[in-house]
């Protein structure tokens, strides 16, 4: 036996425990930082929400809440609907709604399943804010070319009755975002979920 | 007392027989020697060098403050807003402790700012002080962290709104943004969840690492001793016992003169603290006075005054996605400015116009984008000024390879400048 130490198989050991010490580390983590995803009961409290439209006046909205976002559910007048059809598209950032969030019935011009009604969540996509009601056109602070949609007051981003970004000063990237949702009746309106089953 | 005390090296004191007992186990006086009565700085530091004692003196005041506040606060949406406003009407004293704690939060702030300004004008950021200056900037990024972690906990609108925005910057990260910020909320929207573990961030895990980072602070500054305002090493002369000649002892010169600091600092602090808390909205938003609630946002989100500059960068941009990646450079460019900045002179005092006009310019910017971070983004006027201001922020970093190359500088002296009676 010599006393001379055995660098390679000392090194080769130092390599070997650290990986392993590493693994081990990194196994440990993982329950941690998966804890930080929605538990069972936040995922519970993310179901679908019933809402009843049948006492709601032309160019009304109501606010329903869905996962904690508000979701706007409008009842858009025949007014507002053609007011929406004559806006170009070159008007706005998306007017396809190519790279926006909808389920597939809802990339449409008017964005939803029937002309009047307009389902889309309340929140910014700048940075989740809440863009205010200014349907009438021609708002004294937005401009005479103004059509009526909704401001975003944190940032000044623009959408039309329909949610869809216009460009030019909008910091928003894309069209408001359209939940899943379906009628179940004539004026019940199932949000999150879709026809397709649940979202 | 002892008379036997003045016959040196034979402590017979039953003091220094007990600090004789504790040095054989613990290392106490070597400690005090090496980072206080033998921690030599140079003679001629001006008032900008009270701002790094006045920091801890706030850090204290903050942790302090902060423990008793956990006393009575409760960490859910249900209570959290009421808590706050029972510490303030119910707990005795409550409302001193918690006035505290906020104004202290801005005083933080303040400090910081006029501490890292002084890094820039005299170099204390350049070599050999780079890893001082890096650990600097973590301290300012993990302080960034605890005062945004800790604005949610009021759980009032402006608390709310302000983390619903700034967490949704996480959504501007490429392919993994949504679920990212899921992860950060722990819900689909900022919730009791959300609120809950800001808590604990708050009260445990960024506090840990603060005083960790300060004490690597202190360590990497006693390594290569402190800069002064006229960028020399004074740990180049010495004299024949080895101790610098331009330097005097930490302790009991500087640390009385750093309480004279730390007595106008409380003085200016208990003012602000007993007549104007809220700093007329600076410090405390009005909105804030308002609870939560998640379906109507304010008219105008603006955040505390000491995030604005960055906040008017990030709305600056019509882009989300560029708007929060210009942000996170702003300050990450920070990191690099030991390495960005190529002049060898370090203090401003013998630098050329073209650094003195660059740092003028990153002053007047920095101000400018912190006012127009707290105005509402309907004014065009206040949009295009703010792109102006960002462009010349960023200017400063990245042009400062070829300003500071081929900078005039006038000649450094060999010894630091100082008169008596200055």
């Amino acid at each position: 036996m010599s006393d001379e130490a055995n660098l390679s198989r000392r090194h080769f050991l130092t390599v070997a425990t650290s990986v392993a010490g590493g693994v081990g580390v990194v196994i440990t983590a993982t329950p941690f930082v998966a804890s930080f995803k929605p538990s069972a009961r936040a995922q519970a409290l993310g179901g679908p929400v019933q809402v009843d439209i049948g006492k709601l006046e032309e160019g009304a909205m109501v606010r329903v809440v869905w996962r904690g976002r508000p979701v706007w559910v409008l009842r858009r007048s025949a007014d507002m609907v053609a007011r929406l059809k004559a806006m170009p598209d070159s008007l706005f950032k998306d007017a396809a709604s190519e790279i926006s969030l909808q389920p597939a019935f809802a990339k449409n011009q008017v964005r939803a399943l029937k002309d009047d009604v307009l389902v889309v969540e309340g929140v910014c996509t700048h940075l989740g804010c809440a863009p205010t009601e200014r349907f009438a056109p021609a708002d004294p602070e937005l401009g005479a070319d103004w059509a009526g949609g909704f401001y975003c007051p944190c940032h000044g981003s623009r959408f039309d009755l329909a949610g869809r970004v216009l460009a030019g000063t909008s910091p928003a990237p894309t069209n408001l975002p359209v939940p899943p949702y379906r009628f179940v009746g004539d004026n019940l309106v199932l949000i999150g979920e879709d026809t397709g089953g649940a979202a | 007392m002892n008379s036997a005390r003045t016959e040196a090296a034979a402590p017979t004191s039953r003091f220094d027989r007990l600090i004789d007992w504790i040095d054989e186990r613990f290392p106490l006086t070597s400690m005090i020697k090496e980072h206080a009565t033998e921690y030599y700085a140079a003679k001629n530091f001006n008032v900008w060098y009270v701002f790094g004692v006045l920091a801890i003196v706030v850090l204290v005041i903050q942790l302090i403050t902060g423990i008793f506040l956990t006393m009575n606060y409760k960490p859910s949406a249900e209570d959290a807003f009421a808590s706050v406003e029972y510490i303030m009407r119910d707990v005795e004293w409550g409302w001193l402790i918690r006035y505290m704690h906020s104004t202290g939060a801005s005083a933080f702030f303040i400090v910081v700012y006029l501490h890292m300004f002084r890094a820039l004008m005299y170099g204390s950021y350049k070599n050999p002080r780079e890893l001082l200056w890096i650990i600097g900037v973590l301290i300012y990024l993990a302080l960034m962290a605890e005062a945004f972690m800790g604005y949610l906990l009021p759980w009032g609108q402006m608390s709310y709104w302000g983390a619903q925005v700034i967490v949704s910057l996480f959504g501007a990260v490429p392919g993994i943004g949504e679920g990212l910020v899921e992860w950060i909320r722990g819900d689909y929207f900022i919730s009791d969840i959300t609120l809950n573990r800001f808590f604990a961030l708050h009260v445990v895990a960024v506090p840990l690492a603060l005083i960790l980072l300060v004490v690597m602070h202190i360590l990497a500054l006693h390594e290569t001793g402190s800069l002064n305002p006229d960028g020399v090493e004074i740990k180049e002369r010495k004299d024949s016992r080895g101790i610098p000649l331009d330097g005097i002892a930490f302790h009991p010169y500087y640390t009385s003169k750093d309480l004279v600091a730390i007595i106008v600092f409380l003085a200016l602090f208990s003012a602000v603290m007993f007549f104007a808390p809220e700093m007329g909205g600076y410090f405390l938003e009005h909105a804030n006075f308002e609870p939560s609630n998640p379906l109507k946002t304010p008219e105008y989100i603006a955040p505390v005054w000491y995030f604005t500059p960055f906040y008017a960068i990030l709305r600056s941009v019509p882009s989300k996605a560029w708007g929060a990646f210009l942000m996170l450079a702003a300050i990450v460019l920070l990191f690099f400015l030991p390495w960005l900045d190529r002049c060898r002179v370090k203090s401003i005092r013998y630098r050329g116009w073209t650094f003195k006009a660059a740092i003028a310019t990153f002053v007047v910017s920095f101000i400018a984008l912190g006012y127009l971070g707290l105005q509402p983004a309907t004014e065009k006027v206040y949009v295009y000024a703010a792109r102006v201001f960002t462009v010349l922020y960023f200017l400063f970093f990245l042009a400062m390879p070829f300003y500071t190359r081929a900078e005039k500088t006038k000649p450094v002296p060999e010894r630091v400048v100082y008169q008596h009676g200055e």
